[in-house]
């Protein structure tokens, strides 16, 4: 039996330590927003927050985040969340949407310790989440966006 | 996938009372089986109605069953739009589903239960707006009698009638406008009355796709499911010969090991258990007649079938008769094959059981689907019910129900329990159905500064001839055509022709199907022949137009837009493109930088002539994600095979475009035409041509192989 500190509840699984988070989330939990896509860290559906840092959770075992704080796309909240989803919502982005859990994850953790990053800084954080619906540019315009909104600004 | 099969368009309009008192409307195609009215009446009292498109319901709500899948091309919003704008409800009033399999959903312009095609505004747009329009009259009338006033001088918005200050919700009329006979004619609005249609509208699905709170095929889930993990022979088409299953049974959580034609599924109580236990099987494999084949063997086969003379595509006065007048100018074009890694693996869940066979998967073709799910159960297709679930990225891969048959041929082996198919990354890699390869011989003759002669012969393997046989006549796959025969150049003498040569692996439609194939050669070569004759490149087309004026206008748009110019300062080029696709126009003018070392692409600026715009931010995203589409085949993306295998297998190797490479993509909306044309897929195909000239306009470097990097080409 594992303990996980999951979006601020303590939660219990049986799954074996080395089963990957992603598919304790997904099938042990229930909690299917984080996403499969690839299996081998290459596309970043898979990101949470592992106490604040966005992981790839397909190649995080169960072991390694047993007492840390884990955050996923249905418990990420906070200013920072908050603008990144405004943002989003203006700027309409999604698509398919399958990526989206795994963008907003990444881009929540780049605003959270880079309020006004450049698009230098949006394109190495963000570099690991694939999008194949190619919404790449409106990503990054609602990074820019939610960061100019976490600032004050409009 | 533009092309028309023959279908009868006649209408039937059906109407009948709900339980709860309400409005059933629906259009059925001539060639439907009619199902009773009563069974439309038993389901119309659960969640749906699925003989119909829209049920207006005494409980207040309005529920539209769209008939096309969602796959992030916004189906969903654009259909409802439709609806919306003649039923006199916002798009926000409506709850829209997914349809089951149904003669009433057969898309007009395909003849099937298809998504695909970059069809789905342009089917639904007549019969769409007729739907809302005719429960509109019937609500309406249905109040203005109970007020005693004449219907003409009642309003409708928001779901609400009013006449004077006196006003009904639709919710209160259902019931009584249900029992009125259904109008034969129902007048449609003028366009410069629409007033939700080409109006700013967020996604009805955008806000809870950004918060992960939709469900695609693989977040489905049944009590007590399986879930299945599948070894598949590694040889494209080979076949299981033996295997152990005896070390993978014993492995934590496994249930059962189930043999299938093309390869074994473990069954477990979770999926990693069951991918764990792969590990565990002894296998060996028929490995077939493709154990030898590779791309070089690829490629010859392209060329032998070079020499044959292959099927008219598109032909005006007598090309050949020039070319033996005078030398023309020649050139060879290639495409090497693609993979359409979908993010969302493909996956599809099913149970079999003494009821009938259940299917909840992320399909393009809910119909193919079932025939398929009947074969692999055994029963009768009108006993397997496809719910369909959103789709995690399409691009013409969930055009194919290969998984489907899979997984229902695996659940049958557990009859009564749900077992869920996910495929890992590397099956869908080197299990797809890819875009094919092709191989282009053009000609050419430049008179007086314009073209006089142009032929091309494209050569490459049908994926018509498996799908749909019956669309394939004389030579001609009406699919691969496309990009061909509707050119849009006048040129005086000229001839298109495609050779179907089977190469030994399994294509499929990719997103803009030959558009793009025939794109490339074809924009490539018009820009060798301006070259040739030291003409501008976007002069040079525009001279060929005089007769398209839509065409003439998205070119002369995206190039001032784009600030063409001949020769840019140093170290900067333009490359330019132009088609009609979907009945659409579109221009691409791509911008680079850099050298011959180092290649930067710099901006994209697409100009854009739909028609009509029905959800004009909408039209903008598919143009933006075409063009990126457009750029994994265009830089680096290619599959390639040795051994019968496909040498890819993930993200790494077989390589979509991230952030840093993609550019602004600029996209501006001309509106020239009465009604819409398709968009889905119109972003694609100019890509790496444009960016193929842009490149030659740079480095001198002329490239004639996809993709561009294979040219020696380094993008930075
Ligand atoms: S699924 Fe984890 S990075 Fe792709
Ligand atoms: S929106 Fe479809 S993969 Fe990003």
């Amino acid at each position: 039996m594992t303990t996980l500190k999951l979006n601020g509840r303590s939660v219990d699984t049986d799954a074996a330590p080395d089963t990957p988070l992603l598919w304790v989330l997904r099938d042990h939990l229930g909690m299917v927003g984080t996403k499969f896509g690839c299996g081998a860290a290459l596309c970043g559906a898979c990101t949470v927050h592992l106490d604040g840092e966005p992981v790839r959770s397909c190649v995080t075992p169960l072991s390694a985040a047993a007492g840390r704080a884990v955050t996923t796309i249905e418990g990420v909240d906070g200013k920072v969340a908050a603008a990144v989803l405004s943002a989003w919502d203006a700027i309409q982005v999604p698509q398919c949407g399958y990526c989206q859990p795994g963008q907003v994850m990444s881009a929540t953790a780049l605003l959270a310790r880079n309020p006004r990053p450049s698009d230098a800084e949006i394109d190495a954080a963000m570099q690991g989440n694939l999008c194949r619906c190619g919404t790449y540019p409106r990503i990054r315009a609602a990074i820019h966006a939610a960061a100019r909104r976490l600032e004050g600004g409009t | 996938m533009n092309a028309q099969i023959d279908l009868s368009r006649r209408r039937f309009l059906k109407v009948s009372a709900l339980a709860g008192g309400g409005l059933l409307l629906g259009f059925r195609l001539a060639r439907g089986a009619e199902r009773p009215p009563a069974q439309a009446l038993a389901q119309a009292n659960g969640d749906l109605a699925p003989n119909a498109w829209l049920a207006v319901r005494g409980d207040g709500g309005i529920r539209f069953v769209c008939p096309r899948n969602e796959m992030g091309q916004d189906v969903l919003t654009s259909l409802a739009m439709l609806l919306a704008e003649e039923l006199g409800a916002a798009p926000r009033q409506i709850e829209v589903l997914q349809a089951e399999v149904d003669p009433a959903y057969v898309n007009g312009l395909l003849g099937a239960q298809i998504t695909g095609g970059s069809t789905s505004v342009r089917d639904a747009w007549d019969k769409l707006r007729q739907a809302g329009a005719t429960a509109r009259v019937m609500l309406v009338a249905a109040a203005a009698a109970q007020w005693q006033v004449p219907a003409a001088e009642c309003t409708v918005a928001d779901g609400v009638i009013r006449h004077g200050n006196k006003q009904l919700p639709f919710a209160a009329v259902a019931a009584a406008a249900a029992k009125l006979p259904v109008p034969a004619e129902v007048p449609l609005k003028p366009r410069a009355q629409f007033g939700v249609i080409g109006r700013p509208l967020p996604r009805l699905d955008g806000a809870a796709k950004s918060r992960g709170r939709v469900l695609y095929g693989i977040d489905v889930a049944a009590p007590d499911m399986l879930y299945a993990a599948l070894l598949p022979c590694p040889v494209l088409g080979g076949r299981l010969a033996r295997f152990d299953a005896a070390a993978a049974e014993k492995r934590p959580g496994v249930r059962k090991v189930v043999a299938i034609d093309d390869g074994v599924a473990v069954l477990a109580d979770h999926w990693w258990q069951a991918r764990q236990a792969l590990a565990g099987l002894e296998v060996e494999w028929d490995e077939g007649p493709a154990a030898t084949l590779d791309s070089a063997a690829i490629q010859a086969a392209l060329e032998a079938a070079a020499e044959q003379p292959g099927a008219v595509a598109k032909q005006a006065g007598n090309a050949a008769a020039e070319f033996a007048k005078a030398k023309p100018i020649e050139a060879r074009y290639t495409a090497q094959m693609l993979a359409h890694a979908t993010l969302e693996p493909q996956n599809c869940t099913a149970r079999v059981g003494g009821d009938g066979v259940d299917v909840w998967v992320s399909t393009q073709f809910p119909q193919g689907a079932r025939d398929i799910a009947a074969k692999a159960a055994g029963v009768k297709p009108e006993q397997v019910r496809i719910h369909a679930q959103l789709i995690g990225g399409g691009f013409g891969r969930r055009l194919e129900v290969d998984f489907v048959g899979q997984a229902v041929a695996i659940a049958r082996e557990v009859a009564g329990k749900s077992v869920k198919l996910i495929w890992t990354r590397e099956d869908d890699v080197r299990h797809d159905f890819y875009r094919p390869p092709s191989l282009h011989l053009m000609r050419g003759i430049i008179a007086d500064g314009r073209v006089r002669a142009f032929s091309q012969k494209m050569i490459s393997p049908s994926i018509t001839a498996r799908m749909f046989p019956d669309a394939v006549k004389d030579g001609i796959d009406a699919f691969m055509v496309e990009g061909a025969a509707n050119l849009v150049y006048d040129i005086p003498h000229l001839d298109l022709r495609t050779v179907i040569q089977e190469v030994g692996v399994r294509v499929g439609y990719w997103r803009s199907v030959s558009n793009a194939l025939n794109a490339f050669a074809i924009e490539s070569f018009v820009d060798e022949l301006a070259h040739a004759a030291g003409r501008d490149p976007v002069a040079f087309r525009l001279a060929m137009l005089d007769r398209q004026p839509r065409q003439r206008a998205v070119l002369e748009r995206a190039a001032k837009e784009a600030g063409w110019k001949t020769k840019p300062a140093r170290g900067r080029a333009f490359g330019c493109a132009s088609m009609e696709c979907y009945d659409t126009h579109v221009a691409l003018v791509a911008q680079v930088a850099g050298g011959a070392g180092r290649v930067k692409l710099e901006r994209l600026t697409f100009a854009v002539d739909p028609g009509i715009a029905v959800h004009p931010d909408q039209v903008i995203a598919q143009m933006q994600g075409g063009a990126v589409t457009g750029l994994i085949g265009a830089l680096r993306g290619k599959i390639t095979i040795k051994g019968g295998r496909v040498e890819q297998s993930n993200f790494h190797d077989f390589a979509i475009p991230r952030i840093a490479e993609v550019p602004p993509i600029d996209v501006h909306v001309i509106e020239g035409g009465d009604k819409p044309g398709g968009i889905g897929e119109v972003g694609v195909p100019l890509v790496a041509p444009a960016i193929a000239n842009a490149v030659f306009a740079l480095t001198g470097t002329r490239i004639r192989a996809l993709p561009l990097a294979d040219g020696g080409v380094a993008f930075a």
